[in-house]
């Protein structure tokens, strides 16, 4: 078994074996947070949610998936044909490649590079591409606006994710997303950098597109912005995508600033993952709950947001951190 | 023998979609050929063993660089038809141009020869144990920190005469104040009225009232909206 596992054919099989350990039960994840999504808003709400489709609306998913399939697909005349269906391929593969790299438990990466956290932030910003593509390609101004509009937010929001990470990576003495992990086995981060996780988290919901920074979708203005001229599947596509990549931000957050695999105050470490997907669970509930709670912002208080405030403030605490640091000689590695 | 082939893929891809930024006829297309040829050359990178060099490029260049990119060639509706106008009179200076470059690259080519440790580096880029990050922080950050800070001197002093260049501050040009409209008072007033008092008792004028409209005559079709 071990000769197999090393030759090129074992390695891919391996490989291939780890994806799909990986993949399904994160899509049935991103699957089941479009139902709890509901379930919590109507609890917000106190509206019941789905429970009609199966016990407590448990089957709604399966439901609301066999409904876009056999929904026609509609391409717009006018629109960049290719690039059209391009755009919702874009979106949805790119919140699944981000997984590669992230830690669920210690050593259980599929691939545990010395840049994860760079191709972490790298594969978050390309999302937008999806975003601008198909805007562009729909051939509709709707669409156009929305885009135009997520291309922006996005790249501002990075900035400032940016800085987070930094501030980070200077407690931390490495990139390995593992080791970042490793780092708080003791105090998780979000205690000592709390103000910069909330700045994360922020930033998060920038950066996926969700409410309060749902403008590239402005149903109150754009009807649904850059997806508008999508139906069936491709919609899909860009349904799931949001989702998967609102579990990827989480993941991120949960790595950076939660401890990732650590339970509290080093309880049963024995159930790693399960502290992870808890954690991740958390921060999609809070997800959730800033979507039943808040306005939409106006374009330019989050323009102003990012830039004026997020952008000086990250930039500040990174400086003050690297000062703390080296005053008290906690720098790793013992510069 | 698996390197060597990535390596003439991406190599292959990354020319192609280098000729087709050139030779695409849509603006928008020729940029995301563009993007794809920063992928091919991230790919390389990290062939090469620079896999910080390969983010940074995906990172900076993919990530924000070309999203602007695109966002100015969508917003801006170049007609290019009238962009090629003079592609006729002006092609052999272009040429003339181009084959300079080509000329100079192959003296330099020419006159190139490798250190005497270099075959040997050229085998094993990486040390052992050398992290790649770590030796380009090194390098960036210690060996040559002056003259990485006098090139961000460089590109801040760019930036802001960019700024200078671009700001308008024209009286006409209307612009949010936040301060002003905060601290904006008299436009709307909270006054104490006595209970039960008119608007005309209190002094404030308000338009004449027509007579109000007769009531319209709703029609009834058959069938209809309960």
């Amino acid at each position: 078994m071990d000769a197999f596992l090393a030759t090129p054919l074992g390695v891919l099989a391996l490989t291939v074996a780890q994806t799909m350990a990986l993949l399904v039960p994160l899509l049935l994840g991103v699957a089941y947070l479009t139902w709890a999504e509901r379930k919590v808003l109507g609890a917000m709400q106190m509206r019941k949610g789905p429970n009609v489709v199966g016990i407590f609306g448990l089957l709604q998913p399966f439901a609301d998936a066999l409904k876009m399939l056999m929904k026609e697909t509609i391409i717009p005349s006018g629109a960049s044909r290719t690039l059209f269906i391009m755009a919702p391929m874009v979106t949805f593969i790119l919140a699944m490649l981000g997984w590669a790299v992230i830690p669920v438990n210690d050593g259980w990466a599929i691939a545990d590079i010395n840049v994860g956290i760079l191709y972490l932030f790298a594969i978050s910003s390309l999302g937008v591409y999806g975003i601008i593509i198909a805007g562009w390609a729909s051939n509709s101004k709707y669409a156009f606006l929305g885009a135009l509009r997520s291309a922006a937010q996005m790249v501002s929001y990075e900035v400032s994710m940016g800085f987070v990470i930094v501030t980070v990576l200077l407690c931390v003495g490495s990139l390995n997303l593992t080791e970042i992990v490793r780092a708080q086995e003791n105090m998780w981060f979000m205690f000592p950098l709390f103000p910069m996780f909330i700045i994360m988290f922020i930033s998060a919901l920038a950066e996926t597109n969700r409410a309060p920074f749902d403008l590239p979708e402005g149903e109150s203005e754009l009807v649904a912005g850059f997806f508008v001229e999508y139906s069936s599947m491709s919609f899909a596509l860009f349904f799931l995508g949001e989702y998967a990549n609102m579990i990827l931000m989480s993941a991120l957050i949960t790595i950076l600033f939660l401890g990732g695999w650590y339970g509290p105050f080093g309880l049963l470490p024995a159930l790693g993952p399960l502290w992870f997907i808890l954690k991740i669970c958390f921060c999609l509930f809070v997800f959730v709950w800033v979507r039943a709670t808040f306005p939409r912002y106006r374009y330019d208080q989050l323009m102003r947001l990012g830039w004026k405030v997020f952008l000086p403030f990250s930039l500040v605490w990174l400086v003050l951190t690297a000062f703390v640091l080296k005053i008290f000689g906690w720098l790793p590695g013992g510069v | 023998m698996i390197a060597a082939i990535a390596f003439y893929l991406f190599a292959a891809v990354l020319i192609a979609s280098a000729v087709m930024v050139v030779t695409s006829r849509n603006p928008v297309h020729s940029v995301l050929f563009l993007i794809l040829a920063f992928f091919n050359a991230a790919a390389l990178f990290l062939l090469a063993g620079a896999e910080f060099l390969a983010m940074i490029l995906v990172i900076v260049y993919v990530g924000a660089v070309a999203v602007l990119f695109l966002f100015v060639v969508m917003m801006l509706d170049v007609d290019f038809s009238a962009v090629r106008e003079g592609f006729q009179r002006y092609a052999p200076i272009g040429g003339a141009v181009g084959l300079v470059l080509f000329a100079e690259l192959i003296f330099v080519f020419g006159s190139w020869t490798f250190a005497d440790d270099a075959a040997g580096l050229r085998l094993n880029p990486m040390m052992p144990g050398a992290d790649n990050t770590r030796e380009i922080g090194r390098i960036l950050y210690t060996d040559y920190v002056w003259l990485f800070q006098l090139s961000g001197l460089i590109l801040l002093v760019a930036m802001i005469g960019a700024i200078v260049l671009t700001l308008r501050n024209k009286p006409v040009a209307k612009r949010q104040d936040i301060g002003k409209q905060v601290s904006r008072m008299g436009s709307v007033n909270l006054r104490q009225v006595r209970s039960g008092a008119g608007l005309a008792e209190l002094g404030i004028e308000r338009p004449p009232v027509d007579a109000p409209p007769a009531p319209k005559q709703v029609e009834h079709h058959g069938g209809g909206h309960h």
